[in-house]
């Protein structure tokens, strides 16, 4: 980062903090006595509190969405190329707030936080927290900030899911949501990445059953292993294609088993970097609040009848090339949301670059994703 | 803003609050200008920038291809499933308009009338293809895969036992002539339909 930001960056952001005081009953049946969300806001809340924004993050995103945390990061946030003013999500005229999700690794309350009960980190003894849990936990958020109804709900991959489960549970507070790179539901092949996942992580010798940080160490393998999967299903064969191909590291093969390719190298240092900025136990949490996720399930699976409740208007992107998620899972929500008569736009966008996509700034989905703020802003200032 | 004529004759014949579908919706314009009367319902577009100006405007459409049939939509959840201008560049129109009676209470299609007499005087007198205001693409570039005249249009409805409601005949001019209504397959331009399942 050199010492200019650049014209269209929110600028330098400092992260802020919300301890509430009162116990939270989690789906799991537990109860958090008491919690903390960290969270970053990007331009100005109107005097009518009408103009909020709610970013939710995806599996291993956090609150830190645009701008800079100082001089020296290297990268902006994580949806920079969303969030700014000009931008899709506009800070001249929204007030964004991202909060880090409960059981995250960055400052909320989670696996790497201190249990104020015992004085020592939570580790495997935090709860599993659900989609459902994040969004009552964010709801405290909201009315400590005074925003009565978000004017967009919007959110990427898991995301994407936090948003619609905002606007099914608490309808009256959502004017708009925007659901992009999400599905219903996970299907069993996604369940199933998700299980190796957590398999890779629990069988590293140094997991110590999730308490590992009491042995003073990290899980790396594993955590490492999980990551490199995941990053598989987040990119598509063509990407990797055009970005890697099977080019060889030194120019030639070496027939032995250490790095040739790049796309090994490249893994590997996807994984290693991981590493450094993620904690494990918080790994598997987020993995299985994916694989609950399922707002049809309390309506006889009938997400029709899961979507009735919705107020508020949406609008459904996908990526052609996204496998994880793909435009056909994004249909399925598009279609409740016909069959219940509800006000929905849905888009599919050309894209090679598969599930992460929805990180770009590909200029179609920019120009619809801005399109369709524009026409919330409007709403917003009368 | 004002509409295209035969835009303006589909919205006349919709009631307030009623629930719509529009087919190759374009930029949106129709269901703008319903919107005013309270009418809810979607557009389908897959042309890029008509689809972006439908965000813009603040007109719910879904990205989707007609040829493609209309499965997501429930049996008999619209008022009105309109089709203007489009029927003659989709693959099967015979197909589309059975999906269209299917998932629409009544269906509104409008459609350059393949009878018109220069139609008929350019092919029958100058053996070209017709080029004219309301099809104005050559015979190897045109998307109008799939002309009809009244006639063609009629009888296909009948056969399916569709029963015409209403029908405006109107030339480019939207005016609606003393030729016309003598021989509107000969001097009409621009045919919209309002069709109903006779069964129901």
């Amino acid at each position: 980062m050199s010492d200019s930001l650049p014209a269209d960056s929110v600028g330098l952001v400092t992260p802020s903090h919300l301890h509430i005081d009162k116990p939270l009953a989690l789906d799991c049946g537990r109860i958090l006595p008491q919690f903390d969300l960290i969270y970053e806001t990007y331009g100005t809340l109107n005097a009518a509190k009408s103009n909020a924004v709610l970013i939710c993050h995806a599996l291993s995103g956090d609150h830190h969405a645009a701008g800079f945390n100082s001089l020296d990061e290297r990268k902006p946030g994580w949806w920079d190329s969303a969030i700014g003013p000009g931008k899709a999500i506009d800070t001249n005229h929204f007030f964004v707030v991202c909060p880090n999700n409960l059981g995250g690794c960055k400052g909320s309350t989670g696996p790497n936080t201190v249990n104020p009960e015992t004085g020592k980190l939570y580790g495997p003894d935090f709860p599993i927290v659900t989609v459902s849990d994040w969004v009552k936990s964010q709801a405290i958020l909201a009315d400590t900030l005074g925003i009565d109804k978000w004017a967009a709900v919007v959110g990427g991959s898991l995301g994407g899911m936090q948003a619609l489960h905002w606007a099914i549970t608490l309808p009256a507070r959502v004017a708009h949501v925007l659901v992009i790179a999400a599905a219903p539901k996970l299907s069993a092949q996604n369940i199933a990445f998700n299980e190796v996942a957590r398999t890779a992580i629990k069988s590293d010798p140094e997991f110590h059953e999730g308490r590992y940080q009491e042995f003073n160490t990290v899980p790396r393998q594993g955590l490492g292993l999980a990551r490199m999967l995941g990053h598989i299903t987040y990119l598509s064969d063509e990407a990797m294609g055009e970005k890697f191909g099977r080019e060889l590291r030194s120019g030639k093969i070496q027939y032995g088993y250490d790095v040739e390719f790049q796309i090994e190298s490249y893994l590997r240092y996807q994984s290693s970097s991981f590493v450094e900025r993620f904690d494990a136990n918080t790994y598997l949490l987020m993995t299985k609040a994916l694989d609950y996720f399922d707002p049809a399930k309390d309506f006889n699976d009938d997400l029709t009848l899961a979507v009735k409740a919705i107020q508020a208007k949406s609008l459904i992107i996908s990526f052609t090339s996204d496998w994880r998620f793909s435009p056909l899972r994004s249909l399925e929500i598009v279609n409740a949301l016909l069959s219940a008569g509800k006000s929905v736009s849905y888009a599919e966008i050309e894209a090679t670059q598969g599930h992460d996509a929805f990180l770009m700034p590909i200029p179609r989905y920019m120009e619809i994703f801005a399109s369709y703020m524009q026409q919330v802003a409007k709403e917003v200032n009368g | 803003m004002t509409l295209r004529v035969d835009l303006q004759i589909i919205s006349d014949w919709i009631p307030d609050s009623a629930h719509v579908l529009d087919l190759g919706c374009g930029n949106g314009a129709l269901l703008k200008h319903l919107q005013q009367r309270n009418i809810t319902g979607y557009g389908l577009e897959i042309d890029n920038s008509k689809f972006t100006e439908c965000i813009a405007s603040g007109v719910n459409v879904i990205q989707a291809d007609l040829d493609a049939g209309l499965s997501q939509f429930d049996d008999q959840s619209f008022d009105f499933v309109i089709l203007s201008q489009t029927l003659q560049a989709v693959k099967r129109p015979d197909f589309l308009l059975r999906e269209i009676m299917r998932v629409g209470k009544q269906g509104i299609i409008g459609f350059p009338n393949f009878g018109h007499w220069q139609c008929r005087f350019q092919l029958g007198m100058g053996g070209k293809m017709p080029v004219s205001k309301n099809l104005p693409n050559a015979w190897f570039d045109t998307p109008n895969i799939h002309l009809c005249t009244l006639k063609d249009f009629e009888k296909l409805c009948d056969q399916y036992g569709y029963r015409v409601l209403n029908r405006s005949v109107v030339n480019h001019e939207h005016k609606d002539t003393f030729g016309i209504r003598l021989l509107p397959n000969l001097f009409g331009q621009i045919a919209v339909y309002l069709i109903h399942n006779g069964n129901s």
